[in-house]
């Protein structure tokens, strides 16, 4: 053994959701490992070091795709190919079957999972824009979260640090669509925009939500295209001024492709 | 920490420290070098293995995540001789340099197992996660269709 590029940790196979979670309240520096796509990498750049890892990725009542009335639930560690391949999310909510189809690449897809990327919530990860769209409930062990309360920007979430999300309940919409302009080499949103129309009878912006990924600080929704989907007009140019602007795209260019996306999702429809 | 996996259809067993990544472990422990190592950094894909018989990348698992589960590396693909996807990237000139390869190879078997004809589009889509620097794709993509076919017992 060689190359240990890992700082040393200790390793337990949860149990249970509750011996996962006494496991990480006893200990600050332990961390929930589920397919580990985000956290091995910043692990072996030696970005992080946890102190022990709790893997909770094999326990069952965190894995699988039901229907439960006007929801669909997902077991936060459901891999992403599961999602993508679930012939009921592909007919009830085609876009979020899209989705995880879209993420990263086959290999990563067999190993990542929903409540990995949710609770990592990276501002150019695609699931944190379907959750937001899709007006999901984000539960956890002790909990549940809308998924307005739960992003709060770039790597931030409500979650408490022993906090384990359980599963993500989707409210099934009328209509959605996903696109994304993806970075050829890493994969990851350089714009991503989902959007989804509700019945439209007392509800805000006409039923219509549209969340972004990949262009800003952080996952949002984009209130100027629902109100003017809603009304059928044209969607101002996006004004926010937490877009990034990196190596990989100025802010007038992410901005462009935000645009762009809001109109491929559209045309999806 | 103590595992066991089956590994090529062998039972294994290793007692290792924790952060040893599984491809270190197929390499170092059980020598089957087949596995390569090119970037580590999850991006290349020359580490690809199956894990219950789905490709996964070896350098962003860590092995006591395998514990239990069955390995098979490019050196466990063909049980008598050449597997029809080796093949095909042998008739196809599917490589040059030959670092790729195994990667190559072990997320092709995977993706015909999902989808057993796939189209040029979709052979592109599914190695997506495999980095060839010699051959431009090409014949990369080729060699899968050539062995779907092959696959299929509908040869060329």
């Amino acid at each position: 053994m060689e190359d240990l590029l890992v700082y040393a940790f200790k390793y337990q196979r949860a149990e249970s959701v509750s011996a996962a979670a006494a496991a990480l309240g006893a200990d600050d520096a332990a961390k929930v490992l589920s397919g580990g796509m985000t956290l091995l990498p910043s692990m072996k750049h030696r970005l992080t070091a946890p102190s022990a890892l709790i893997d909770v990725a094999r326990l069952p009542e965190l894995i699988g795709v039901r229907q439960e009335g006007d929801h669909w639930w997902v077991g936060a560690a459901t891999r992403h190919q599961d999602v993508a391949a679930h012939a009921g999310l592909q007919q009830a909510i085609p876009g979020l079957a899209q989705l995880a189809g879209l993420i990263g690449d086959p290999q990563v897809r067999a190993r990542g999972t929903l409540g990995g990327s949710l609770a990592n919530n990276d501002p150019s990860a695609d699931y944190p824009s379907a959750a937001l769209a899709l007006q999901a409930q984000i539960i956890t062990d002790r909990r549940t979260i809308e998924a307005d309360d739960f992003f709060l920007g770039m790597f931030a979430t409500a979650l408490q640090a022993d906090e384990i999300i359980t599963g993500v309940r989707f409210r099934t919409p009328q209509r959605c669509a996903y696109a994304k302009f993806k970075h050829p080499a890493s994969g990851y949103a350089m714009a991503g925009v989902f959007v989804a129309q509700y019945a439209a009878a007392g509800a805000a912006n006409g039923g219509w939500r549209v969340a972004v990924t990949g262009v800003a600080n952080g996952v949002f929704r984009w209130h100027d295209a629902e109100q003017a989907l809603a009304q059928g007009t044209t969607t101002p140019a996006l004004q926010r001024d937490d877009v990034i602007d990196d190596v990989h795209a100025p802010a007038a260019y992410r901005t462009h492709l935000a645009m762009q996306m809001l109109a491929q999702a559209c045309q999806a429809f | 920490m103590k595992l066991n996996l089956t590994l090529n259809g062998t039972p294994r067993s290793a007692d290792v420290p924790e952060r040893t990544l599984l491809a270190d472990l197929l390499r170092d422990t059980f020598g089957m070098t087949g596995t390569h190592v090119g970037c580590d950094t999850t991006q290349c894909g020359c580490c690809t293995v199956h894990v219950d018989g789905q490709a996964v990348k070896s350098c962003t698992m860590l092995a006591v995540q395998a514990d239990g589960c069955t390995v098979t590396t490019i050196e466990g693909l063909g049980a008598d001789g050449l597997h029809p996807v080796q093949q095909a990237f042998s008739q196809c000139h599917g490589l040059q340099c030959g670092f790729c390869t195994p990667g190559m190879v072990m997320a092709s078997v995977d993706l015909l197992r999902r989808n057993p004809k796939p189209t040029p589009d979709q052979i592109a889509e599914g190695l997506s996660g495999n980095l060839c620097r010699c051959t431009g794709y090409v014949n990369i993509i080729r060699a899968v269709q050539q062995a779907s076919q092959t696959m299929q017992g509908d040869a060329p």
